[in-house]
């Protein structure tokens, strides 16, 4: 429903605007270094105003939602695990924007970002990272169990979400749609066996998988350098070609995505992206991310590399948008949040009765037991 | 390879029945537990494009333990898919490939393979409906063999009805003969969630008798509800898998002295049928529980818990008693693998002492 009022101002906006903004503009991105690929995406792309906008749009709400978490986690409003991605807006926000809402995605427990650009609302996400009835999980997942439709969560387990990636391309391929499944891990993740096992059975079956390395440098606090003996992760898939990617840069992700997307759907088996990214937040919320890198660091990628700066700047200076509308959508932006954040804090908790729900599915109701054998809960399905 | 058909005469002769009587429908036939579990994945193969079955040598092998005989001419490469040895790998492909809308037999070469892949079991599959909050589902079995087999040693012999048993979101069960073994594959595969289908190697060859019912393409044996396999009045004996038979045997010396053995099949581990077994034990005031998995927190350990708990403990006149696998990893000789697993005689001995005989 917000989308739907964000059109209404788009389209009065773009009327209003339209004489004086460019519709398109035509931009060099980086050229991908590859891996068994003759050719890699092109090194230049077109981005209209509108899509420009919605990309901006998205990256800030991903951005000022995973900064609100971090405010409600301080305030002990939020708690357990929480893994906050500001800084890789690029990422979740440019995969999407390269495949279709049919394609499949699925990441590890970084999957705020992704929440959001699969189609779940600000409102949900956080509801459920607050533990409330009108989280998406209905406040049994959490952090990191968040789904919604071809979205396959936040997983706890590092690398176990690899082969359940690629199963979800295998049923691609046995359903025949056509359709193509992004399965996520990181830079700590991409020494897993599984997720070998998974390469090797992806090349052997072609399943239309792209394996995506999101590479932010840090393994929690285990730098690339100290965890793996090759640290040119788009090689790691050896016989599955590969391509290293900007991630800070949407449309270089844009583009990396189409690409790699049409070689899934057309048969020829497997690919692997990695995202050179970065995550300015530590690991965790109860990471500070300075005892395992500098702040001269972080700092510098912030003010060089800043995805929605990037953006922005590009924006700007084609003439795709001013400042001031761009200003105009931080703030409804930060309303949007704002109110999210409100009933996320508002809305009660599961109700007690329903502890024992949805241990099966499409199953009659039963009994399951409390902490002692006198307390019983219903379980619905 | 059609099993015989005809009748058991009164005499315990097998007639056999000439195939011309088109009109005449056996009463029942002999079926394999391997036969009757092959069937099963056929018919549900045949119903369902959805179904499909991974694991290693499935398909070409015709399965390591010929369980999936035929299959693979019968529907291909897509349907009956062969995999390297990557358990961990495929049970998680399998598991997305539920996720996904499709619904995997998962094959285990046998349980004890399982333990790479557990993570995936338990972690993406059993907890991910109530993880979600009821938004996704996972229709996945896993199968294979489970339990100590014959002369292959630690490694290869472990039960992990206790270990699967454990874990709430998954649905575990655990057929003894042929009947169970169609039935419960059916309704594992026709199940909305994540089920393990523990079979038992040793059982494979075993013949037994297939009623016409069973004979049937909807044939299903219902998750959650045990078997009485035979009534008595004077002890309950609970037991699952393989050892149901063994207490069957001891069931049938008992009688010829006056004691009469209630012996229930429990066919599921979880969730568990245990109003069954209370009904009994308030009958027969005992309890005897035979399983061959390991005796700390296992199987047996459950049920006397839950009778603890339960109505049917003012009517118990002695200890319940377990009998179980001995509490060590399975050596080879086999003078020591006989005594490692529980027999006809162990059964006997723990019914006697219970009555206090």
């Amino acid at each position: 429903m917000e989308e739907k009022s964000w059109e209404r101002q788009q389209a009065s906006r773009v009327l209003v605007a339209s004489r004086s903004f460019a519709n398109d503009a035509t931009f060099e991105i980086k050229k991908c270094d590859l891996h068994r690929l003759e050719e890699g995406p092109p090194v230049t792309t077109v981005l209209t105003r509108e899509d420009g906008l919605r990309y901006y749009r998205m990256m800030q709400t991903v951005r000022r939602m995973e900064l609100k978490a971090d405010q409600l986690y301080k305030q002990k409003i939020i708690r357990g695990f929480c893994h906050l991605c500001d800084g890789q807006e690029a990422c979740c926000v440019g995969l999407e924007a390269g495949i279709n809402p049919t394609d499949h995605l699925i990441t590890a427990y970084r999957a705020h970002g992704f929440t959001f650009t699969r189609g779940l609302s600000v409102r949900e996400i956080l509801a459920e990272l607050t533990g409330r009835r009108g989280g998406c999980a209905k406040g049994k997942g959490g952090s990191m169990h968040m789904y919604a439709k071809n979205f396959y969560g936040g997983n706890g387990i590092v690398g176990a979400q690899v082969p359940l990636g690629a199963g979800i391309a295998l049923a691609c391929k046995y359903f025949g749609k056509d359709e193509v499944c992004l399965t996520l891990y990181g830079d700590g993740a991409a020494n897993q066996g599984q997720i070998f096992e998974a390469y090797n059975m992806a090349a052997l079956w072609k399943l239309p998988c792209i394996f995506i390395c999101e590479n932010n440098r840090y393994g929690m606090g285990t730098s690339v350098e100290r965890a793996a003996a090759s640290t040119d992760y788009y090689k790691r898939g050896d016989f599955i070609p590969g391509l290293r990617v900007d991630g800070m840069d949407i449309l270089c992700v844009r583009e990396a995505t189409r690409f790699a997307a049409a070689y899934c759907r057309s048969g020829k088996g497997p690919i692997l992206m990695e995202l050179q990214t970065y995550r300015y937040h530590g690991h965790s919320m109860s990471d500070p991310g300075v005892s395992y890198r500098t702040r001269e660091e972080i700092q510098e990628v912030r003010s060089k590399s800043d995805p929605i700066m990037l953006l922005k700047d590009r924006m700007v200076n084609s003439n795709l948008a001013s400042v001031e509308e761009l200003k105009e959508i931080d703030v409804e932006v930060r309303k949007e949040i704002e109110d999210a954040a409100q009933f996320a804090t508002a809305d009660p908790e599961p109700p007690l009765e329903e502890l024992g729900h949805h241990i099966y599915s499409s199953d009659p109701p039963f009994e399951v037991r409390g902490a002692n054998q006198w307390i019983k809960f219903k379980s619905i399905s | 390879m059609s099993p015989p058909r005809g009748s058991l005469e009164s005499d315990g002769r097998f007639e056999e029945t000439s195939l011309d009587a088109s009109s005449f429908t056996p009463l029942f036939i002999l079926v394999t537990v391997r036969e009757a579990i092959n069937q099963g994945m056929d018919e549900e193969l045949e119903r369902d494009e959805k179904v499909f079955l991974l694991g290693e040598e499935v398909a070409q092998y015709d399965g390591a333990y010929k369980v999936s005989r035929g299959l693979w001419k019968k529907y291909g490469d897509k349907r009956i898919i062969d995999t390297p040895i990557s358990e961990m790998g495929f049970a998680g492909i399998a598991v997305g490939a539920a996720m996904a809308g499709l619904r995997p037999i998962c094959e285990f070469m046998t349980f004890n393979f399982s333990m790479q892949a557990i993570d995936q079991v338990i972690n993406s599959a059993a907890k991910t409906y109530y993880m979600s909050g009821g938004l996704q589902p996972v229709p996945i079995v896993f199968r294979g063999p489970n339990g100590a087999s014959a002369g292959v040693a630690a490694q290869h012999s472990q039960c992990f009805a206790a270990w699967y048993g454990h874990c709430p979101g998954l649905k575990v069960v655990s057929p003894w003969n042929s009947e169970d073994a169609k039935g419960l594959i059916k309704s594992a595969i026709r199940d909305n969630n994540p089920v393990v289908v523990l079979e038992n190697e040793l059982m494979y060859g075993v013949p037994f008798e297939f009623s016409s019912e069973a004979q049937s393409k909807d044939f299903l044996v219902p998750i959650g509800k045990a078997k009485i396999e035979r009534q008595g009045t004077h002890i309950t004996v609970v037991s699952h898998s393989r050892p149901v038979g063994h207490c069957l045997e001891a069931a049938t010396v008992l009688s010829k002295e006056g004691i009469e053995c209630e012996v229930i099949n429990m066919r599921t581990i979880r969730p568990m049928d245990i109003e069954t077994i209370e009904a009994s034990v308030v009958k027969t005031n005992h309890l005897v529980t035979v399983e061959g998995g390991w005796p700390q927190f296992g199987v047996g350990a459950e049920i006397c818990a839950r009778i603890m708990e339960g109505p049917a403990f003012n009517f118990l006149d002695a200890p319940a008693v377990r009998v179980t696998g001995a509490d060590v990893p399975m050596p080879y000789a086999k003078i020591l693998e006989d005594n490692s697993v529980p027999q006809v005689k162990d059964i006997i001995f723990a019914i006697k002492k219970t009555l206090n005989i």
